[in-house]
């Protein structure tokens, strides 16, 4: 009988956990051995496994006299050493907040308008708002290349209300301006989405009783929608602010060279300069301080929930 | 003056009158019901007095100040949901803290009236639970010290106890008889319970189809049903199609068709000849193997057992008269190891006396 039921919970518990070995434990573990490493003459890694000179038979290099030569914290070294990288990872954390906070301000009024529409209305509205995930993510940036463009419509309109007002015209593509509408713009469904599970199931009978016992619209909302939402609001800023703080693809395009984030370095390492050592270093300082974030956000919402009066 | 004055109030949905041309008034200190099936309107016109709807014609006056078009945050009246409506993110002090939060109450004074009515409910050491930390009848109280913590004029509560169990309805409507005895704040309760109407209220308004039926003490409501549907709705009661045929000071005869003839009290404004139904509650009429004839001012009728009810503390006897009509009536199971006097097909011998009965004219 318990053996039986041990079998059940590795049958069941087996494949995602061997999932999450391969395409997940393994390789960041091997980033993070590839951060300690030096790069090879031609990019790559230096080989550990190699020819021994005097015998012509593959063998491992390293051994414990000569691993210094194999082995070395100056990736390390050189991202703290260097103010650009720290300041670009400032930089690309503020990006993301920034990314995040729009797609939250978007996103709330819009979740809390589908979830109080009709009933046969709510699924069509969800669908429009997934509807740009058919097209390709490419093709969807090359469109605000066009549309921020200097011949595109909105440089155009918002340099002419400029004009009248007597500034100068505007350039918006190629600035950090293009790069957070495009972010927002990139992440606004992963916003939404969540925060229209969540606001769908809300219980109106509450916002009658807060209103019936004196709660004005705007204490209705802060006092009672607000606090129920969180977990959608912490969901959705999730899954906006990770993606966005990593990406590259946006900045690439529409970023100029005001706009690269930490994402753009990090490729730039693994594929312009062939330096894997440090560009595995960036990524691992970039995961360790998503989860250093996480860690803080989830002792700071855990903090006084049963607080007294 | 009336506290609370409902004066000829009209609400429709589309097509659907769902009240139509209510007036009455509530004292303060009052313990009043609206009484009905649902779909009656009850919930239509409490909603109207929280000020979720607007009444479509007529006026409500609390303390004679108009409140048509005071939204329900600017009433001093607060509701207890059927579904209690408790916040799921506040604990329990917070919850009753809310409508003093919201009235701007220094947060002292917060403090201690919010002790003072958990002790009302017997809630104190539960203070700081969360309402999905607390048992059904646990939350109810929540629910009720919530809307009472800041002295509305006029509580509403809206079937408050339909979610919970028999054992524990008794016992609340027990706490809220005590409750509102306590302090002295008017309830308006709205149930689709007769049981609970009676045992509650001073006064219950008895409604249907978005009209008041009969407003009145429930002992009356009980007794002198003014209508059919009052008298059917609430409690069990035996309705007999009769006329008229003499008229005397102290008692009419009616003629039961198939059943013969009957003596009931006089009715104001009957004449001779005037259709109408006798109303007689099972617990008024006697039953029994034998039972003596021509018993003055008393109705004697055979018929045999035609169904029994096994109900525990009585049972319900439905019998058969010798032309077909069927009376329902009951025995109290009270002598010791007794569970029933008859069985079906028994031959048992009714009686009633004049004035049990109410006449109703059509």
């Amino acid at each position: 009988m318990a053996r039986s039921k041990n079998l059940a919970k590795w049958l069941i518990s087996g494949p995602p956990l061997l999932y999450l070995i391969f395409f997940f434990a393994i390789p960041t573990a091997m980033m993070a051995f590839a951060a300690f490493r030096f790069p090879g003459d031609y990019g790559g890694l230096m080989p550990l496994f190699g020819a021994d000179p005097a015998t012509g038979k593959n063998v491992l290099l390293v051994n414990s006299h000569n691993w210094h030569d194999y082995l070395t914290l100056d990736n390390f070294a050189r991202f703290f050493q260097e103010a650009v990288y720290i300041e670009l990872f400032i930089k690309s954390f503020g990006y993301a907040l920034l990314t995040t906070l729009l797609c939250l301000l978007a996103s709330y009024p819009l979740a809390w308008l589908i979830a109080r529409s009709p009933k046969k209305w709510r699924d069509l509205l969800v669908l429009l708002v997934i509807l740009p995930f058919w097209s390709n993510f490419l093709i969807r940036v090359y469109a605000w290349m066009i549309i921020l463009g200097p011949q595109g419509y909105f440089a155009k309109l918002v340099n002419t209300v400029l004009g009248v007002v007597g500034i100068a015209p505007q350039q918006f593509l190629f600035t950090p301006f293009a790069v957070i509408i495009v972010l927002v713009y990139v992440h606004l469904p992963f916003m939404v989405l969540p925060l229209y599970a969540n606001l769908e199931k809300h219980d109106m009978a509450l916002l009658d009783a807060a209103q019936d016992l004196g709660a004005s619209r705007w204490q209705r909302f802060w006092k009672v929608t607000w606090p129920l939402s969180l977990p959608g609001v912490y969901a959705g800023a999730a899954l906006v602010f990770i993606p966005a703080l990593g990406i590259f693809a946006v900045p690439d395009l529409v970023g100029g060279t005001d706009g690269i984030m930490i994402g753009n370095l990090i490729k730039q390492q693994f594929l312009d300069s062939r330096d894997w050592p440090f560009g595995s270093v960036l990524s691992i300082m970039l995961t360790l301080s998503v989860l250093i974030m996480a860690g803080l956000m989830a002792m700071l919402g855990r903090g006084g929930k049963r607080n007294a009066l | 003056m009336a506290l609370l004055e409902i004066r000829d109030v009209v609400k429709r949905f589309g097509d659907f009158t769902a009240v139509n041309h209510v007036s009455l008034s509530v004292e303060a200190g009052e313990f009043f019901t609206l009484l009905g099936p649902s779909g009656c309107g009850k919930t239509t016109l409490l909603r109207m007095l929280a000020g979720f709807e607007e009444p479509d014609e007529g006026q409500l006056l609390l303390d004679g100040q108009p409140l048509n078009g005071v939204p329900p945050e600017k009433r001093p009246v607060h509701t207890v949901f059927q579904s209690y409506a408790l916040f799921p993110h506040m604990t329990v002090e917070h919850n009753v803290a809310f409508p003093l939060k919201m009235a701007k109450v220094p947060a002292d004074q917060i403090k201690a009236r919010v002790a003072e009515v958990l002790e009302d409910v017997r809630l104190t050491q539960f203070a700081r639970r969360f309402p999905h930390e607390l048992s059904g009848g646990q939350r109810q109280r929540v629910a009720i010290a919530r809307a009472l913590v800041n002295r509305p004029r006029v509580l509403l509560l809206d079937e408050p106890l339909s979610a919970l169990d028999a054992k524990l309805r008794e016992q609340m409507q027990l706490e809220l008889i005590n409750l509102q005895k306590e302090v002295g704040i008017t309830f308006i309760y709205v149930t689709h319970d007769q049981g609970e109407a009676l045992a509650l209220s001073h006064r219950i308004a008895v409604m249907s189809q978005g009209q008041v039926e009969q407003l009145d003490a429930p002992e009356n409501i009980y007794s002198y049903p003014k209508s059919r549907f009052v008298a059917d709705f609430i409690g069990q009661c035996n309705l007999l199609d009769a006329t008229i045929t003499e008229i005397a000071a102290d008692r009419m005869k009616v003629e039961i068709p198939g059943v013969g003839t009957a003596e009931v009290l006089p009715v104001a404004g009957a004449t001779v000849g005037q259709q109408g139904t006798l109303t007689l509650r099972p617990e008024k009429i006697k039953l029994g193997a034998t039972l003596p004839a021509n018993v003055p001012d008393e109705i004697h009728f055979k018929g045999k057992v035609h169904d029994c009810l096994y109900l525990g503390d009585v049972t319900v006897y439905i019998v058969e008269l010798e032309n077909g009509t069927r009376i329902e009536t009951m025995l109290p199971n009270a002598a010791p190891g007794r569970a029933r006097f008859f069985d079906d097909n028994d031959q048992v011998e009714l009686a009633w006396r004049f004035d049990a009965g109410h006449f109703l004219l059509a």
